[in-house]
């Protein structure tokens, strides 16, 4: 082996330096809960057809969003990203919706 | 068919891939012994498109002793990673 293999992406960090490891335990909150079942569902309806699908896509998000984002933030993107590549809901829709519950929620 | 059997010695291929893969860079081109042959599986890196992951690829648990992939690691003698990879990241060592 010459060079060493580099790191393909921000989920890629076996064997970096991770800091303190939180080992609170904690609850999921009510949209972690919806996300993962819609995900789910998607999943059980072929809409999503491997989970390689989605992996693919939160190791897509770009380094900064990744590390950004919360677990179940990275997979309601990730699965918006691919249900807008599969034309399940267009990019337009989606903001257009982001926008309404913006506003409702003041 | 599978290609490798319990015990064969294995090379982790240290190919360049740009797509979605499921071998972390740390274990790349490091040697290990077939712990065991799982099922074969489709290929991450047409599946993570929409595409149908064929040919499927037998999956092997590799075994690694920490201290092949660790220089100076200072835990137990027998600690080892176990790790699951695709056939068609594996090469004869």
């Amino acid at each position: 082996m010459s060079d060493k293999p580099q790191p393909i992406g921000p989920h890629d960090v076996g064997g970096m330096p991770g800091g303190d490891i939180d080992h609170a335990s904690h609850d999921y909150t009510f949209w972690e809960r919806r996300i993962d079942a819609m995900v789910y569902l998607l999943f059980k309806k072929g809409v999503v057809r491997d989970w390689a699908e989605m992996r693919h896509q939160i190791e897509s998000l770009g380094p900064d969003v990744y590390e950004r984002l919360s677990y179940y933030e990275r997979w309601a993107a990730a699965v918006a990203a691919l249900m807008i590549r599969r034309g399940v809901v267009s990019r337009e829709e989606l903001d257009r919706r982001v926008a309404e519950l913006e506003e409702s929620a003041g | 068919m599978a290609r490798f059997a319990i015990g064969d010695r294995v090379r982790i291929s240290d190919r360049e891939e740009a797509r979605h893969h499921r071998v972390p860079a740390y274990v790349k081109g490091h040697e290990g012994e077939v712990e065991r042959v799982c099922a074969a599986q489709g290929q991450p890196e047409t599946l993570a498109l929409g595409e149908n992951g064929e040919p499927i690829q037998t999956v092997y648990r590799i075994h690694i002793p920490q201290t092949r992939l660790w220089p100076g690691y200072e835990g137990p003698k027998g600690d080892s990673l176990e790790i699951e990879i695709f056939e068609h990241w594996l090469e004869s060592a």
